[in-house]
């Protein structure tokens, strides 16, 4: 057999694809390669993705990387953190706590896959897993308020620390919910923004009430 | 081959098909049984069609396999058909298809009963407005319920909320469109739903200002006038669906003892405590009241003292 002798590839016929050399950053023989990689790289990846997209929600410019690459991880550490804060704020000195931790988070999770619902039925072009990252996501305002808040009520809890609560929560609820428009709204037609902006407004207006009305023991 | 799958499959299967998992001391102790059964006759045997079938034993196992891998495929193809027929939200997207104008017109449409009776009125069948109506309810419940300090554990608070709203909504719709049924009206369950949800608008515009001014005399103002209103519109509505007086007095005297007996709770089941203390009070000496089992904001609390004291001078 002649022809099998030479086994080079001739220069005319196009071989496409990326099995010799990862071109792209996203090709499937990334997975391959990472697989080499330290755990800790693959733990700063994926923790700067989230800081990045952190800072994306704290000054929230139109772009489109908090939806492109969604991710969880970040929703959740918020979504715990808040429930965890949100504790101990009881009347009942019995109660350990338990109810709270799962009433913030049924609230947060259950109140985003409603939003994301409506917004879908609404002709939205976002997709579902990209609507809940950006709802989580934009809970960090009022995680933030939450801290101020606790520092605050260390401080003492008259009138002066009420009014100072009063203030942070509001500007960080109106903070979350402009966030999370400026993201959301772009996906809609336009003559329903309205629409989907108030279960938004309605969603973070009950966390932060739960916010505001809470007292340490 | 889907090892994987077929294991879940070939357990449930009947054991005549034949396992290729078992060790081969099993198997040959079945190819043995199944040399005697031969022997014996084929008439029980239509289940072994398959080694039967071609006579070769050896490959028993093989087509067992590709039977339970095929039964497993035929499966998951319907699991999946039903599921995105069920689970399809698509059908849920006619319902949401609104305008915010269109929105705004019909909360202010639900405060206004229609006169025409004789003509059988109009029922957007929409499920955007109630949906957010019934929301908003909650989140003005919760308010309330921690302004007056119902429930000490917080887990319950979300809970009661949304089941009562939900449990109000969909709990009496199906009811009354259960009696229309019986009482020969033409409204769909839909039509049903949003008449109900859109009624809801009276009850929030009405606990929102009660929750936050404490007045009495003012909730039975709103109570009767708001919630009087919404009644009416959506009795004016159901009349005009309706043909016969018994059917109409049924029908809608069931909807407005429900409709308003169910402000008339919702104030008062979340009011206890606040009425609690009004009752406490004599004269214009008047305590500033402490609460003690929640710190309510100092804020509210001057609110309310200010109410109190001048709902004592009032009496």
């Amino acid at each position: 057999f002649p022809g099998l002798t030479d086994v080079s590839i001739s220069e005319d016929i196009p071989v496409e694809g990326e099995i010799t050399v990862p071109v792209g950053s996203h090709s499937p023989d990334e997975d391959f390669s990472t697989l080499d990689e330290p755990v800790r790289e693959t733990i700063m990846r994926d923790l700067k993705a989230v800081g990045k997209k952190f800072v994306h929600v704290m000054y929230p410019k139109k772009s489109s990387a908090l939806l492109r690459d969604w991710d969880l991880w970040g929703p959740l550490v918020l979504c715990v953190s808040l429930a965890l804060m949100l504790q101990g704020g009881s009347a009942d000195s019995r109660d350990d706590g338990g109810p709270q931790f799962a009433e913030v988070f049924v609230i947060i999770w259950f109140g985003a896959v409603v939003i994301t619902l409506n917004s879908k039925l609404l002709g939205g072009t976002i997709s579902f897993f990209q609507s809940l990252c950006v709802l989580g996501y934009c809970v960090l305002p009022l995680t933030v308020a939450m801290l101020v808040c606790r520092l605050v009520l260390l401080a003492g809890s008259g009138t002066i620390s009420f009014i100072i609560r009063l203030i942070v929560v509001i500007a960080m609820f109106g903070w979350s919910t402009l966030a999370s428009t400026a993201f959301l709204a772009d996906s809609q037609p336009p003559n329903r923004k309205a629409l989907v902006v108030y279960p938004i407004f309605l969603f973070y207006f009950v966390i932060s009430w739960m916010i505001l009305t809470f007292t340490p023991q | 081959q889907s090892g994987g799958s077929a294991v879940i499959d070939m357990e449930n299967m009947d054991d005549t098909s034949g396992s290729s998992f078992e060790d081969m001391g099993e198997m040959h102790q079945r190819m043995k049984e199944e040399e005697e059964e031969e022997v014996e006759g084929d008439a029980g045997a239509a289940e072994e069609e398959d080694g039967e079938f071609l006579g070769m034993k050896g490959l028993r196992g093989q087509l067992g396999r590709q039977v339970a891998d095929q039964m497993w495929q035929v499966g998951k193809r319907q699991a999946s058909r039903a599921f995105s027929l069920y689970a399809n939200i698509d059908i849920l997207r006619p319902y949401f298809d609104v305008e915010p104008i269109q929105v705004r017109a019909r909360l202010l449409e639900s405060m206004i009963p229609v006169k025409m009776v004789n003509f059988p009125q109009k029922i957007a069948g929409e499920l955007y407005g109630p949906l957010m109506l019934v929301f908003t309810l909650v989140a003005i419940l919760l308010h309330g319920m921690k302004t007056s300090d119902t429930i000490i554990r917080e887990g319950t608070l979300m809970g009661t909320a949304i089941g009562t709203c939900f449990g109000y909504w969909l709990g009496v719709s199906s009811f009354i469109y259960f009696l229309a049924y019986l009482c020969n009206a033409q409204i769909t369950m839909v039509q049903m739903l949003s008449l109900l949800g859109y009624g809801l608008f009276g009850h929030c515009i009405t606990l929102f200002v009660t929750y936050n001014i404490h007045f009495h005399s003012l909730f039975y103002i709103f109570w009767l006038g708001v919630g009087g209103l919404s009644t009416l519109r959506m009795v004016a509505v159901l009349v005009s669906r309706t043909v016969g007086h018994t059917q109409r007095l049924i029908l809608c005297g069931t909807l407005a003892a429900l409709h308003m007996l169910f402000l008339l709770y919702l104030h008062f089941a979340y009011h206890k405590v606040v009425e609690g203390i009004l009752d406490t009070l004599e004269g214009p000496n008047i305590l500033p009241f402490q609460r003690v089992a929640r710190d309510i904001p100092v804020v509210s609390n001057a609110v309310l003292n200010t109410t109190a004291k001048a709902i004592a001078l009032t009496l």
